[in-house]
């Protein structure tokens, strides 16, 4: 996977001296990094303790716009919990109103049209495609390339909202799937011009990708720096493209097939170092990957109904029980795990947010590195705050 | 994926388990799921992670569930003589639920990629007998998980590797996930650590007024 393959295949981290005893020779700095630090992605805080600039220990701390979102969705009725979801992960409303509406799809028994499917599926690769791109744009910026190449990615981006926008009226809140369907249905202008921004962006990540893959610098900071290991990875709950980074070949997309996945013919790329190289190459490939399964939906997608008539938006109670459903949203696994008493509130509505459970093993990963990787490093986990604090 | 009333038996032929009930779930797209006794259960998840045929590697989910004390109405069909003939009467009856608090593990297998099990355990009650064995020794994931339902839920896990407060301010007093959690009118009076640094302004007040 990477680019130079002869660089001996071992991890950068160093160990800190040690006097006889084992513990570090001369004091520890301990630095509170953060909330407000620009490469934390929002107001989240590293509690590091330096050995000089090496990293020996490192606690992260969050909660800062921690609002108690799953209190807030077992005190309202189920359909209202939907607008609250896009502010989860605020780079990907789509995927979260996706995820939400798949649980309680399980819950309530409710079947999806098929045109509203291949509606769900477009929506979530175009998230897929801006929320990857976004996150490299960032990711460099991490690394000291300030400006240009986010707004490069910005600039895509824009693209993708502003079809978002115009099918749900919003550009990130999109609040756009219900209970057995989708809102509104789109039309074939929408899909013309969606085609069009598809199809140009195979060229963008071409062009992207000359600045960055074999990008020098790119290289120096990236590869064999923050080596998850494969065991770690899987016990530490890690998903996404992290995990993939790291070798496990683990997409909900093939395993689970919700929606209507499996009728699409594409690849789940596999890391094998699961350094911040492979990460960021995984994302440059599944967004390929991505664009293979926009075009075949594109060019797939039925004419017919996009709600279930048996859905009901007022009034909707669903029976006893419980169900836990979940989605590969580009972050990760997302999960809704619901417990419904039959009344119109959800009796337990919890979230499973990938990033959150990425963030567990962020120490093992910046043990040993100096003080510059954890940047770089904590930029390849991809995390949005919104979703960690809840 | 082999049947839960299997693994199930497995399970009671492996370990010398007292307390072990398959859970029902009335959703019919839902899981069904284990209820394991708090004592046995970290056996229990060391055996479903390195059991061949399982192999349940990925905790997906963890989270808590408060369940207060409360009378269950169920209706429950009796056979009643009147007037000398014999009538099925429906009746209700009322049943007091202890609280207890649930914490709930969703476990996946990424090897063979199959799951989910459901698995729950459940704490005494509600106010002082909350203690619950970590999982996290068996399954990394559930580190700051867990952190959060002790956090939410105020369930104490015996063997985590460092159990704070995850998402409140440490200062932060009583479980907010409760059913019963009142929200103070004004959170400025919760005790935060800003209190220290007014108190610490006030030194700086002038001590007598100042006339205009």
């Amino acid at each position: 996977m990477n680019a130079v393959a002869e660089l001996p295949p071992k991890s950068f981290a160093v160990k800190p001296k040690l006097d006889e005893s084992g513990t570090p020779i001369g004091e520890l700095l301990e630095v509170s990094m953060g909330p407000h630090h620009p490469s934390t992605h929002g107001v989240f805080r590293m509690d590091v303790s330096l050995d000089g600039e090496t990293v020996v220990k490192l606690k992260p701390v969050f909660g800062y716009l921690h609002r108690n979102h799953e209190k807030i969705g077992e005190n309202i009725s189920y359909l209202a919990s939907m607008p609250y979801t896009d502010r989860l992960d605020y780079f990907c409303s789509m995927t979260n109103n996706w995820a939400y509406a798949l649980t309680i799809e399980k819950l309530a028994g409710l079947a999806v049209p098929e045109r509203a499917e291949y509606i769900r599926v477009i929506m979530a690769e175009l998230t897929r495609l801006q929320n990857h791109t976004c996150l490299i744009g960032f990711f460099v910026q991490d690394m000291g390339a300030l400006g240009t190449p986010m707004m490069y990615a910005f600039r895509e981006r824009e693209k993708i909202l502003d079809l978002f926008e115009s099918v749900s009226g919003a550009r990130m809140m999109c609040n756009y799937m219900r209970f057995g369907g989708v809102r509104v249905d789109v039309n074939d202008e929408w899909l013309a011009q969606t085609k069009k921004v598809v199809g140009d962006y195979g060229n963008f990540l071409d062009e992207f990708e000359a600045f960055l893959t074999q990008n020098e610098i790119l290289l120096a900071r990236t590869q064999f720096v923050g080596v998850l290991p494969r065991d770690l990875a899987v016990s530490a709950s890690v998903t996404g493209p992290m995990l993939r980074a790291s070798g496990v070949n683990y997409d909900l997309r093939k395993v689970d097939k919700y929606g209507i996945y499996s009728r699409f013919d594409f690849q789940v790329p596999v890391g094998e170092h699961g350094d911040v190289y492979d990460r960021y190459m995984m994302r440059v490939l599944e967004m390929r990957e991505s664009i293979k399964i926009l075009q075949q939906a594109l060019r797939d997608i039925p004419a017919g109904p996009v709600m279930d008539p048996k859905a009901k938006l007022r009034g909707f109670r669903p029976k006893p029980g419980e169900a836990y459903g979940r989605v590969e949203a580009p972050k990760g696994e997302l999960g809704f795990y619901i417990i419904s008493d039959g009344s119109p509130n959800p009796y337990r509505y919890r979230v499973r947010p990938p990033s959150f459970v990425n963030l567990t093993i962020l120490e093992d990963m910046c043990l040993g590195h100096r003080i510059a990787d954890a940047v770089v490093i904590l930029g390849s986990v991809d995390i949005v705050l919104g979703e960690v604090d809840r | 994926m082999e049947a839960l009333e299997q693994i199930k038996a497995r399970l009671g032929a492996a370990l010398p388990l007292t307390k072990l009930d398959i859970l029902p779930n009335e959703c019919s797209g839902g899981e069904r799921s284990l209820l394991v006794e708090p004592g046995r259960a970290f056996d229990v998840a060391k055996f479903l992670r390195d059991d061949a045929q399982l192999k349940l590697d990925y905790c997906s989910n963890v989270t808590g569930i408060d369940w207060p004390e409360a009378k269950i109405k169920t209706k429950v069909t009796k056979k009643v003589l009147v007037e000398g003939v014999e009538k099925e009467v429906e009746e209700i009856v009322e049943t007091l639920r202890s609280g207890h608090l649930e914490v709930v593990y969703h476990l996946y297998s990424m090897e063979l990629q199959h799951g989910p099990i459901v698995l729950r355990l459940r704490t005494e009650n509600r106010a002082d007998k909350t203690h619950l064995p970590s999982l996290t020794p068996v399954w990394r994931g559930a580190e700051f998980q867990e952190r959060e339902v002790y956090d939410l839920y105020g369930v104490i896990f015996d063997g985590h590797p460092d159990l704070r407060r995850i998402l409140m301010w440490d200062e932060f007093v009583g479980f907010p996930m409760r059913r019963d959690y009142v929200a103070p009118d004004d959170f400025e009076y919760e005790p935060t650590p800003h209190d220290e640094v007014l108190a610490e302004a006030k030194k700086h007040y002038p001590t007598t007024e100042v006339k205009a």
